[in-house]
């Protein structure tokens, strides 16, 4: 399985050189890193081409890695029904950079992008209707981004007074926790002061043994 | 006579209407009692499944995925079990595999007759409903008996089965097989070749091949359109590669042919329900590795190692090592994928939910257009919409 892959992998980048970055089979998955300017070229070559047929777009997201400084990495996940493979296309873009529409490749990319732009702000150029897809009418900020907060920023209530349904900040009752049990369970190899001491027994009792 | 200038009627579907499946809001654009233009307006119910996920351990993760879509609750816990598995590297033991693709497919049955029969309501027959619900309860029960909840199961877990089933189910499942093929005929002779049922369903909504992968179909909807694919077969996951069972493919792309799919589908999955419950070996059903399964009750009150390690699991959880995985199964609807990047810590750094029907969502601008308004159920309907995962 791994072996077809990378052979589709390298076909890919001999294809077109200019336009991928590079190509790694991970886990038993293929990445594609590509180039923003070249992304539909790509994108269509992936369609097309007698060894990809990868007609069916499945899915468009993004990934945010604030500390970074192309802080988003947009992923097209794509499946060859002929080929039986699957590949997934990467980009890395930072935050106020258009990303080229992949809607006039393939029709599913219309809603997956739009849920883009709204969960993560991803800008895509020449997208026929780019407006927000899950969010509220009216709704500001996007809310997968690692810096929105999980509570969100306004909730809602209908207001007795005024007959209507109000916005207003969130208030919580109780301060937000991030309940975080990490520790190093696993793969621990400083030695806690006092744990010396577990060890050496065990040492002698082999050497006694 | 003057020319006059007709404007196009804009039209309000929804968010509240009965044959929506859920909160749907659909504008659209009539001329006359044709539909020239559908906008769908989802998200009503969206519940930020993606962004709380990423606030919770791998194991509190499950639940979440019950509740997208609540009618198929088991196969999205497979989907979001295997990425996971995937990750961690570990195999399933098989007798936890068996259950598991048992489990699925009486799923399958549970999603598929809750499609059918609504649908068959939406387009003008009501008794399919009042029958299949019975079935449907008795399926839920099997649900209740091995998970202790009748739709929100959280019972595939990463790493196998929460529990073995219990004595009897078996037997009561392949009783339930018995009988329920004549539930089956009943509906077919109220749908199958009925006139009006017909009339409603045949020639409306049609998608070629070509176009159904462009707009990313999959599952029935991608059958129908003569497209022999599914991933129990091309890409199989558990013991779906040691079962026998046939993929219906249609030839018309039409709602027709999605209802007569489905039928087919569910006598399929009678086939592979007993072929499980005949071959399913004794054994464990969730790897014995206990730093990434619980231990049994009766160890904790014996062994300080159990004790301790429960207590970590329901604490800190289990650590992911960093990587990323795209795992897809074939959900009653379609392919349910689910996109999970692990950083290396207890929580997931991102998990998109890949639901199949935001694509069918998506396509019902173009199976819609240019027929009529009262078509928009049905093809709404033979989508099988559950906005629970539309929206997530």
């Amino acid at each position: 399985m791994d072996e077809a892959l990378n052979d589709l992998g390298a076909y890919i980048a001999a294809a077109l050189p200019q336009d991928v970055i590079d190509t790694q089979v991970a886990g038993g998955e293929l990445v594609v890193r590509a180039r923003l300017t070249t992304l539909t070229k790509l994108l269509a070559f992936l369609r097309d081409d007698s060894n990809c047929l990868f007609k069916v777009l499945l899915d468009i997201t993004a990934v945010d890695y604030p500390e970074r400084e192309e802080r988003f990495e947009v992923v097209y996940i794509l499946l060859s029904l002929s080929q039986n493979q699957r590949i997934k296309v990467k980009l890395n873009v930072g935050e106020d950079v258009a990303v080229p529409t992949a809607s006039t490749v393939f029709s599913s990319a219309n809603w997956a992008e739009r849920e883009t732009w709204d969960m993560y702000g991803i800008y895509f150029s020449d997208h026929p209707d780019l407006r927000r897809i899950l969010t509220d009418y009216g709704f500001e900020g996007h809310p997968l981004r690692k810096d929105f907060p999980l509570t969100g920023r306004v909730e809602v209530r209908y207001d007795e007074t005024q007959k209507r349904v109000v916005y207003d900040p969130v208030k919580l009752t109780q301060d937000f926790r991030s309940f975080d049990f990490l520790s190093p369970w696993e793969g621990m190899t400083d030695v806690l002061p006092g744990d010396e001491k577990a060890n050496t027994d065990e040492e002698e009792e082999a050497e006694g043994a | 006579m003057s020319e006059v200038a007709i404007k196009n009627l804009t039209l309000n579907f929804g968010p509240q209407h009965p044959a929506a499946h859920g909160v749907l809001r659909l504008v659209l654009e009539m001329d006359g009692e044709v539909v020239e233009r559908a906008d769908p307006h989802v998200g009503l119910l969206h519940r930020g499944t993606e962004k709380l996920i990423e606030y919770k351990t791998y194991l509190q993760a499950v639940p979440y995925f019950d509740r997208l879509d609540y009618v198929s609750p088991m196969c999205q816990e497979h989907a979001y079990a295997l990425a996971v598995e995937k990750m961690l590297g570990i195999e399933v033991p098989e007798r936890g595999q068996y259950i598991r693709v048992l489990f699925s497919e009486i799923t399958r049955i549970l999603n598929h007759i809750m499609n059918l029969t609504t649908y068959a309501l939406d387009v003008g027959a009501m008794t399919p409903l009042l029958w299949g619900f019975e079935e449907r309860e008795r399926l839920m029960e099997f649900y209740e008996r091995v998970s202790g909840a009748r739709l929100h199961a959280a019972y595939f877990r990463p790493g196998g089965v929460h529990q073995d089933m219990p004595a009897g189910l078996a037997d009561d499942i392949l009783d339930f097989c018995e009988t329920y093929p004549t539930f089956l005929d009943d509906m077919e002779t109220l749908l199958t070749e009925n006139r009006i049922f017909k009339q409603r369903t045949v020639d409306i909504g049609v998608f070629t091949a070509e176009e159904a992968m462009d707009w990313g179909m999959s599952g029935p909807m991608l059958r129908a359109s003569g497209v022999a694919w599914d991933l129990r077969k091309s890409q199989p996951y558990d013991v779906y590669d040691r079962v026998e069972f046939d993929v219906p493919v249609g030839k018309t792309g039409d709602c027709y042919a999605r209802y007569l799919i489905r039928v087919e589908e569910m006598r399929q999955s009678l086939r592979i329900i007993k072929q499980c419950i005949n071959d399913m070996p004794d054994g464990p059903v969730m790897t014995q590795n206990h730093k990434l399964t619980p231990p049994r009750r009766g160890d904790m009150k014996q062994s300080m190692e159990a004790l301790i390690h429960h207590f970590k699991l329901y604490t800190e959880g289990y650590h992911v090592p960093a990587g990323e995985t795209y795992t897809a199964v074939e959900a009653p609807k379609g392919e349910f994928g689910v996109y999970v990047v692990a950083d290396g810590t207890n929580r997931p750094y991102k998990c998109k939910i890949r639901a199949p029907g935001f694509a069918f969502m998506q396509a019902l601008a173009p199976l819609s257009k240019g027929h009529m308004l009262a078509d928009v159920p049905a093809v709404i309907g033979s989508m099988d919409i559950v906005f629970g995962e539309v929206d997530r």
